[in-house]
């Protein structure tokens, strides 16, 4: 592997096409290492199609996927799997098996010693299910079993799709708590997920991918500015000194409600500065500043709903 | 002992251990022992006449048994190899770990061929153990039988991976079964029924001695059949088979040549279909 290989993942001109339908269209982007990666969309949006290039299990119609600086479709890249982790959509193992002895599969597989078995059941709360058969198990066992597979021998890339449809918000928490351990080690984190609002916290840049297109990528904040969705802010101020403030701001920026309690303004995310230095120029009148950044899903939605395609 | 690659004995004693839990190895051993000792048993009956060894006479009925029986069984442990883990969605799973696909193929073929091993060296060569004790402890004839058993796990071996190429082929298992189902009737039945009916039209205008053997060991049932009844000269005089001409005296060697062609083609088609599959 060139050792200089900047990214963990990067996709050039990527196309992939099945049966005459383009599944994936002109995609291009790179995945540094060690950074979380999520990627959004509508269900048939392209999602696991990327995925699946990415872990080699598709070939691109057109352009070039390397991982860790290498094919991963290649035959050479088998080896180099050693290093991969991968949780599908709706995951299946081999029912008559019990926990324990699939986990015991799949280490075997991957050259793992057998003494990380015991302590992944115990992280995944599986432990005292290891016995039991997996037809036994439900869905969200099942997805439990099937994250602490991926994460076996601790990877260099992990690859999750949907991981949290599923599971109960306690069991979500553990699950990213079990992710944020990962990333700490270097782990770098692929997601594909629907779950937006508790994707943002996790991803260090956001792919939304409409169509098999990639629309946009980048941090929450970079989304947030190239959207320019406004930020909104709340001003609390005392009800007698409302009718003031308003007056002085008007010219400023653009007030979207007024109640007995304070004010919420509407600015573009480039003129936030410059509204908080004339909201400190009001002085004492204002009693505190509660600044919203768009959220995710409100970007997601814009993206999906301009140029209808 | 031959040390296997790790990858590829982990694969193999997966399916080995699947075997055994949904009782294919408990009931093809069951099968195979019963229909060697019931065949021996009522095969013997005329030994005195004619001169034969029992052992003989068991090579002769075991034969025309497994012929249909061994690729019934061992397409039945294979035509789902693949195609059953594709849409079960575990060969998704499966093939993101460190395992190259051609050894996803030679382990399923390894764990698969160990257990009609067991079932034919259990079934058969007990049924050999009984026939010599229960005997007048003469073992002439053991080479002839233990060549049956040898050409027998070949061809069982040959029908795994006619069964592989079905599952590479094929996007529904029960697709797959229904093909399986099919290629078992056409090669083992329908296969030597048309010749038969060939050679009863044709009256010996066209088809000579020559072009009959050809076609004989193009199907690998009716060249395990040749091998079997052809390669040794006593049980050759049992069958007859040495008053059919001289394009029988095929010995050995032509028809071992044909079944190991026969396990080799599907073998290399599959792993060459299967590693142009895409998820």
């Amino acid at each position: 592997m060139p050792v200089n290989a900047l990214h963990a993942i990067e996709l050039k001109a990527v196309d992939k096409c099945y049966d005459q339908a383009v599944v994936v269209d002109g995609i291009d982007l790179q995945v540094d290492r060690g950074e979380c990666f999520v990627l959004v969309g509508h269900n048939g949006a392209g999602k696991t199609t990327l995925l699946k290039l990415m872990l080699g299990l598709a070939r691109p119609s057109a352009g070039q996927v390397m991982v860790l600086g290498e094919d991963p479709a290649s035959r050479s890249f088998v080896a180099r799997r050693q290093d991969m982790g991968y949780l599908p959509e709706s995951v299946s193992f081999y029912p008559h098996m019990t926990g324990l002895e699939l986990l015991g599969y799949y280490a075997r597989l991957k050259r793992i010693p057998r003494a990380e078995i015991g302590w992944r059941l115990e992280q995944v709360g599986l432990h005292e299910a290891a016995t039991r058969r997996l037809n036994t198990y439900s869905k969200g066992m099942r997805q439990r079993l099937g994250l602490a597979q991926a994460i076996l021998g601790t990877p260099q890339l992990l690859f999750l799709d949907e991981p949290t449809t599923g599971l109960d918000p306690l069991l979500r928490r553990d699950f990213y708590r079990i992710i944020d351990d990962l990333r700490s080690s270097g782990t770098t984190v692929v997601i594909s997920s629907h779950a937006l609002s508790e994707i943002e916290a996790q991803a260090d840049r956001i792919a939304v991918v409409k169509q098999g297109r990639l629309m946009a990528c980048g941090s929450l904040l970079d989304l947030g500015r190239q959207v320019n969705l406004p930020v909104r802010t709340r001003l609390a101020v005392n009800s007698e000194s409302v009718a003031g403030v308003v007056r002085q701001l008007e010219a400023h920026t653009r007030i979207d409600k007024v109640d007995d309690h304070g004010i919420d303004l509407l600015c573009p995310e480039d003129e936030k500065m410059s509204l908080l230095r004339h909201v400190t120029e009001l002085g004492d009148v204002v009693l505190d500043v509660t600044m919203d950044a768009p959220r995710l899903d409100e970007i997601y939605l814009h993206f999906m709903s301009e140029q209808q395609t | 002992m031959i040390r296997l690659p790790q990858t590829i004995s982990i694969l193999a004693s997966r399916e080995i251990r699947d075997g055994l839990r949904n009782r294919w190895v408990a009931s093809t051993i069951l099968l195979l022992g019963t229909l060697a000792l019931a065949l021996s048993f009522l095969g013997s009956a005329p030994t005195g006449e004619i001169k034969v060894g029992a052992l003989e006479i068991s090579v002769v009925s075991l034969t025309s048994l497994s012929m249909y029986v061994l690729p019934l069984i061992a397409l039945m442990l294979s035509f789902d190899a693949l195609v059953g883990e594709f849409e079960h969605g575990t060969m998704l799973l499966l093939l993101t770990y460190p395992v190259a696909r051609w050894q996803i193929i030679f382990g399923k073929f390894l764990g698969h061929t160990a257990i009609l091993l067991v079932a034919i060296l259990v079934g058969y060569g007990g049924t050999l153990g009984i026939l010599i004790i229960m005997g007048d402890g003469s073992t002439t004839g053991w080479q002839a039988y233990s060549a049956m058993m040898a050409s027998s796990l070949l061809l069982g071996c040959i029908f795994l991976n006619i069964g592989y190429l079905i599952s590479s082929l094929v996007r529904e298992r029960a697709v797959a079964v229904g093909a399986a189902v099919g290629v078992w009737l056409l090669l083992v039945v329908l296969y030597d029924l048309g010749l038969l009916s060939a050679l009863i039209i044709d009256d010996g205008q066209y088809i000579s001695e020559g072009l009959f053997s050809a076609l004989m060991l193009a199907n690998p049932a009716d060249a395990y059949r040749l091998f079997n009844f052809t390669g040794f000269e006593e049980v050759g005089r049992l069958v007859g088979a040495t008053d059919v001409g001289a394009g029988f005296e095929s010995g050995l060697v032509a028809p071992l040549v044909a079944l190991l062609l026969w396990a080799v083609i599907p073998f290399l088609l599959t792993i060459a279909r299967f590693h142009r599959r895409e998820l």
